[in-house]
């Protein structure tokens, strides 16, 4: 069974959202969405998923809360600690089981909520081997960059280009929080801060929200929608512990989208796949996920990107968006913001930043610090 | 079934032997603050509470008036439509009577907690709190109470604005 995606919501980014509840501001992404799709969800959308997670939210067991503001009062609704993609692969499996034909799918962030962002990443570390140093979680994100900058050849100007690439996107980016039109000498002389990893390498975080409605081809039929197909999904994880895991290459993103790739049938990802959004929260991610999923060989990312190969008007556009460097860190919604620019950019409706004649893009999450967790989504215009 | 053993095989050890270090252990406490929006809905209603007033939305599509006010309806998922002040009174709805503490210590005064809806809003809106002035033997499902309120300085936008609800006596409104 074809499964796309029919309709696409986003509220946000902004750096804090004081007006506005979480509950609020996910209704105005989920509204959207049922508008673009052309769906009443109380009738036609058959069950919902939201990507949460406890500690972003500040509520003990999230999923109690998930409902009002999706439209899921007294409906199927489940919850998925994850990225947006992992809630985006449950709800294209949930419609291939046959059991629904329309799922909607939310990931949000509210993080302007969370006044100690870096107590809470330095919870996620391991209790006995890493918390007794304490220090600023992101040193993890400085042991990773230096590893990767030194196996791949990638050099730390190669991870400035990304930055004033995705930053000058994002100004084209109607939602975008951190649009700005930084050159590489800002950001190669911003200070330091885990080192090589530079200040204005590092994403800032920003509140928004994004909900995805799915519907089998039969749905989508009915509803005399056309979709974006969702040709293939994958997800895998790394190692959780920071001494075991590669810190060379993002193995998560390379099985992650291994699984995509069989389901779609890819067989050369840098040839048939025409654009990406890849995770960026650090300037070295961009370039170590494209090398990872295929789409750069191993050591060119960087230099793809110092020549314009990754630019909007360049070979194979990667984060037309801004990314989350442009658009913001949105926690759990990031990955399913990257899925909703595909298909943006697949039906056209990308605006300022459209690129021409793309018919195949891969959209790719990380979780973030310190996790090795990735899901990979790949859509396309024809079935 | 098993029986429960008397003494249990092993070294017991007691609170003093963690507290002194005598247990090899590691302690971390996560730094983990929030400051939550209360966004548009119940930033009116916190408001409201200080001047000792409850308020609610409408919904015209469902005919309702939602309390909590919310800014949206998850019945018919559309904005909701108008403010609308509702009473200070109410029915309880359902209530238990805690003789456990929150730390589960015993106690001799009881806590009476429980769920009341709320005059003027539509059936099972309401809002879960204590009730004061009743006994165990007067308090039941049913029952009319009315909110006692903190004096107006002491307020601050928070449910505890409301000290509990009491039986709302004969002629009251």
């Amino acid at each position: 069974m074809k499964v796309g995606i029919i309709g696409i919501g986003i509220a946000g980014f902004r750096t804090t959202t004081p007006e506005l509840s979480w509950k609020e501001l996910t209704y105005e992404a989920a509204a959207k969405a049922y508008q673009d799709a052309g769906v009443d969800p109380r009738k036609d959308v058959k069950a919902f998923v939201t990507c949460a997670e406890d500690y972003w939210e500040g509520f003990g067991i999230f999923d109690e809360f998930t409902p009002d503001q999706i439209g899921g009062a007294l409906r199927p609704v489940c919850t998925v600690c994850g990225d947006g993609i992992h809630g985006l692969a449950t709800g294209f499996m949930q419609i291939q089981t046959g059991l629904v034909d329309v799922v909607a799918v939310e990931a949000h962030s509210k993080i302007s909520d969370l006044l100690t962002y870096e107590g809470v990443v330095q919870h996620a570390l391991d209790p006995i081997w890493n918390k007794p140093l304490r220090g600023h979680p992101f040193y993890v994100a400085g042991l990773e960059m230096n590893a990767f900058l030194r196996a791949s050849g990638n050099t730390e100007k190669h991870c400035a280009a990304v930055v004033e690439k995705n930053r000058n996107n994002a100004l084209r980016n109607g939602i975008a929080a951190y649009g700005a039109n930084v050159d590489l000498n800002d950001i190669l002389t911003s200070e330091k801060a885990f080192d090589p990893l530079k200040k204005l390498e590092i994403s800032g975080l920003a509140d928004g929200a994004v909900v995805l409605v799915l519907a089998s081809d039969v749905a989508a039929k009915k509803l005399k929608r056309k979709p974006v197909w969702i040709k293939g999904v994958g997800w895998a994880n790394d190692s959780p512990s920071l001494e075991t895991r590669e810190w060379e290459r993002a193995k998560y993103a390379e099985l992650a989208a291994q699984m995509a790739y069989r389901i779609a049938k890819v067989k050369n990802p840098a040839r048939e796949i025409d654009f990406a959004e890849v995770d960026d929260r650090f300037s070295y991610k961009e370039l170590q996920h494209l090398e990872s999923l295929g789409l750069a060989k191993k050591g060119q990312a960087g230099k793809m990107t110092a020549n314009g190969d990754t630019a909007l008007d360049g070979k194979f556009p990667v984060n037309a968006s801004g990314g989350s460097l442009g658009c913001g860190d949105v926690v759990e919604a990031s990955g399913l913001h990257r899925v909703a620019e595909v298909a943006l950019q697949l039906r056209g409706d990308a605006g300022k930043r459209q690129l021409d004649g793309v018919k195949v893009g891969i959209a790719q999450s990380w979780r973030g610090i310190p996790t090795t967790s990735g899901a990979v989504a790949i859509m396309g215009v024809n079935q | 079934m098993g029986q429960t053993p008397q003494k249990w095989p092993g070294i017991e050890l007691s609170n003093d032997d963690l507290l002194n270090k005598k247990v090899t252990q590691t302690r971390y406490h996560p730094r983990a603050k929030f400051s939550w929006s209360a966004g548009e809905a119940m930033s009116r209603f916190l408001n409201e509470l200080k001047e000792g007033r409850l308020i609610g939305r409408e919904c015209k599509h469902c005919n309702k008036i939602l309390f909590p006010p919310r800014m949206f309806c998850e019945q018919c998922f559309k904005p909701t439509s108008k403010w609308v002040y509702i009473k200070d009174t109410g029915t309880i709805q359902t209530y238990s009577i805690s003789y456990l503490d929150k730390d589960a210590k015993r106690i001799t005064n009881p806590i009476y907690v429980g769920v009341v809806s709320i005059d003027g809003a539509s059936e099972k809106m309401g809002i879960m709190h204590y009730f004061g002035e009743v006994t165990k033997d007067t308090i039941h499902i049913g029952m009319k109470v009315k909110a006692k309120w903190k004096p107006p300085l002491e307020r601050t936008g928070s449910i505890l604005d409301i000290e509990y609800f009491r039986p709302l006596k004969e002629g009251e409104q």
